[in-house]
């Protein structure tokens, strides 16, 4: 197993980023979330880490209101994000989802040009004047994305035709590329061999310099490698939250020892 | 023996065959029903296979090959002198079937007994008369040579299927006893019956394939036929539809061209009609409709795939063709000048292709992953935009060959373009004015009852075989573009 080396120093500023109070979710009638309350750093790695069905996936979608498109889900609850409800009626979720930009599980390049997948979100809006602007934004974000030097050349080949790390990579700039302030990532490595899933751990180390990174996964070395905090979440409870190397060696809940040690989950 | 009792006969013998394999088989195993190979019934299964399976194609290849023979050593028999010169052999030939047909109908009805009929000698003109009291077709006094060539013909018709009973009967009970020898505890019965199931359907399959090929060569030669009485370069590049209703051939104008063009034309009418609507109903009910909506509103669209063309036709004669008139007509707006045109037949056809256009871009709008959607919501898109520039774009190509598919159908379309479009061939752009289409054209050079040798009838082949065709390589094209879009997401 690669083991990325990244800087251990907390950073100096821990300002709240997104701050979630007793949040609620409903399938239909399945209580999925309960009582979820949970304080979100900015320039900081969250780590969602639980069993399968333990709502970690569920609560990050909440964050930037993808559940809105499940006809049956229902949440309750506060989640701010600057201190903004973002379940306010006037907020528009189109919006807010351009402010937390999301990467997902399977990599899902748009079947267009890598150019294009890029500059999707930037078109839409209207976040650039004229092409060399857009140009603009596709290098930075490709090179946000790590992914640069490797499709300079082709930046008009077809996005699906790139290898599953690039694509997760790729996917990463397309979400980088509409400036969010928070980037949720649904185990974004569950797809990608050991090399593609380092390359992108070190990916999401060097994002944190600019945003709130929340990310869940199932491999808890991945948690404790690229985070800086950690929330434990089982049958739908937040169970622990706290600082990763906290949480790894000396947690304080007994089911979070549990899961971490592999007797749960 | 009737063909019914023979073809009961072999399935009880293959049926006897099952029997009997199965009891001895289960009789050598003795208690252990471990010790056999395969299930008893597959022992059974086999020999019934092989009682009556080459029993039935012998009984099917001698029923095919009887009147052949039959008819070249009858023919054979006629010598050259008795053949009128104003007739030809395969008319002697058929007026001989006649007479024979006739004998057979005149001893059922028991106005000739067996012996007369196979009387070399007798009285011509009794046996005529005998036979029309039987009712039978005799058109005019049968001469010496026809029913002596119709008493040769029953002869050897009916020493051919005593023949063909004994030897079918035969062929069915040595394939049982074969069967029934190798019917032993080892024998692998069941891969035996597995290898005769695969035959089975590579025949079922074969049938449908040397069909179609069947249609193609009758339309490939009956086209090459009339090619040699109208000059091809005059069919495809002629510019006049102008068929002589006498059959003598002669002036004849029988260029394609106005015909493809009235088909093209109402073609796309069509389209411009059925593309739009079913597009935006399939995105509707694909993306925006709620469950409930879709499952109510779905079928019903898929309604109007149900409803057969002449309804359609009749639809656009009665209903669509005044309506036209009372708007775009010498009361309206005076560009029209009666009920059957280009417009009245293209709106009927759009209706009829939008379950096409919409049912398959349906499905192939669904068929876009859930991701790609996800992906496009997660970067602040709305609906509308992702559908625009992620679904749509990535269910393009199968949307293309949804088009294509309907658009082989509309020039295949026969019955609404020949109630709503009229029947005048004419090169004309104003889509208010009857036009005609080729699909209609056949119709109309293949009814009524011109000579079949002409090239008037002849060309409804070549007209068939230029539809097919274009309507072929639609196809292709269509199947090929759908088929590079589904290895985008495999």
């Amino acid at each position: 197993m690669y083991d990325i080396p990244h800087p251990t120093q907390e950073t100096a500023v821990t300002d709240v980023k997104i701050k979630a109070k007793d949040v609620q979710v409903y399938y239909g009638d399945n209580h999925a979330i309960k009582d979820v309350s949970v304080e979100i750093e900015n320039n900081t790695v969250t780590a969602f880490i639980g069993p399968s069905g333990c709502g970690k996936s569920t609560f990050l979608r909440c964050l930037n209101r993808m559940n809105d498109t499940i006809d049956i889900c229902r949440v309750e609850g506060d989640i701010l994000i600057d201190g903004d409800d973002i379940y306010d009626k006037r907020v528009d979720p189109v919006q807010l989802r351009a402010k937390v930009g999301m990467v997902f599980q399977k990599p899902n390049p748009f079947p267009k040009s890598i150019y294009d997948n890029i500059a999707y979100g930037p078109r839409i809006h209207g976040m650039a004047r004229n092409k060399a602007e857009l140009d603009d934004i596709v290098e930075r974000a490709l090179r946000r994305g790590a992914i640069w030097e490797e499709v300079k050349d082709r930046l008009q080949a077809p996005g699906t035709g790139l290898s599953g790390g690039q694509q997760q990579r790729l996917c990463i700039a397309r979400a980088v590329a509409t400036e969010p302030e928070v980037l949720l990532m649904d185990e974004p490595c569950s797809a990608l061999d050991p090399i593609a899933t380092a390359q992108v751990e070190e990916l999401i180390d060097e994002l944190r310099q600019n945003y709130a990174v929340v990310i869940v996964t199932h491999s808890m070395q991945q948690a404790a490698r690229v985070s800086q905090k950690t929330a434990f979440f089982h049958l739908g409870n937040l169970v622990e939250y706290d600082d990763t190397s906290k949480i790894f060696t000396n947690p304080e809940d007994s089911r979070t020892e549990s899961y971490i040690t592999g007797r749960i989950g | 023996m009737p063909l019914l009792w023979l073809f009961l006969l072999i399935l009880a013998i293959a049926g006897a065959a099952f029997v009997l394999a199965r009891m001895r088989v289960m009789a050598m195993s003795g208690q252990d029903r471990r010790s056999l190979h395969s299930l008893p019934n597959y022992y059974g299964s086999n020999a019934a296979m092989k009682s009556a399976i080459p029993a039935l194609l012998v009984l099917v290849i001698w029923l095919i090959a009887q009147p052949f023979y039959v008819n070249s050593v009858v023919s054979g028999a006629i010598p050259d002198s008795d053949i009128a010169e104003t007739s030809s052999r395969s008319l002697v030939l058929a007026e001989v079937r006649r007479a024979a047909d006739g004998i057979d109908l005149a001893i059922a009805t028991g106005n000739l007994t067996e012996d007369e009929a196979r009387n070399m000698r007798a009285d011509i003109s009794d046996v005529t008369q005998r036979l029309s009291d039987a009712g039978a077709i005799v058109t005019s006094q049968i001469t010496q040579p026809i029913l002596r060539a119709a008493q040769q013909f029953r002869v050897l018709n009916s020493t051919g299927y005593q023949l063909m009973s004994i030897v079918v009967l035969l062929i069915a009970v040595a394939g049982g006893l074969w069967a029934f020898k190798e019917t032993r505890p080892d024998f692998r019965a069941r891969n035996v019956v597995e290898q005769g199931v695969r035959v089975l359907l590579i025949a079922a399959a074969s049938i449908a394939i040397l069909t179609t090929l069947g249609i193609v060569l009758s339309l490939v030669f009956n086209t090459i036929e009339f090619f040699r009485l109208y000059p091809a370069s005059d069919f495809f590049f002629g510019t006049s539809w102008a068929p002589s209703f006498s059959g003598r051939g002669g002036s004849s104008d029988l260029g394609i061209l106005p015909l493809l063009w009235g088909t093209f034309y109402i073609s796309i009418v069509a389209l411009i009609v059925a593309v739009p609507i079913g597009l935006f109903s399939a995105i509707y009910l694909s993306e925006y409709a709620s469950p409930k909506v879709r499952a109510f509103a779905k079928p019903m669209l898929e309604v109007l795939a149900g409803i057969p063309t002449i309804v359609y036709g009749l639809f656009a004669l009665l209903t669509v063709g005044p309506l036209l008139v009372s708007v775009f007509g010498d009361d309206g707006l005076g560009w029209m000048q009666a009920g059957t045109a280009v417009m009245t037949a293209g709106l009927v056809m759009g209706i009829m292709l939008i379950p096409f256009v919409s049912s398959l871009s349906d499905d192939i709008i669904n068929a876009v992953p859930q991701a790609m959607r996800d992906g496009s919501y997660g970067l602040g898109a709305t609906q509308s935009e992702t559908i625009r520039q992620v679904v749509l774009p990535a269910a393009l190509p199968g949307i293309v060959g949804a088009i294509l598919l309907a658009a082989s159908r509309a020039i295949g379309e026969t019955m609404i373009v020949v109630l709503g479009a009229g029947a005048a061939a004419r090169l004309s752009l104003n889509p208010f004015e009857a036009m005609t289409t080729v699909t209609a054209k056949i119709v109309s050079q293949l009814t009524g009852d011109s000579d079949f040798a002409s090239p008037e009838a002849l060309v409804a082949f070549a007209l068939g075989m230029t539809l097919f065709v274009i309507t072929l390589g639609l196809n292709i094209f269509a199947l090929y573009i759908v088929r590079k879009y589904r290895e985008q997401y495999e």
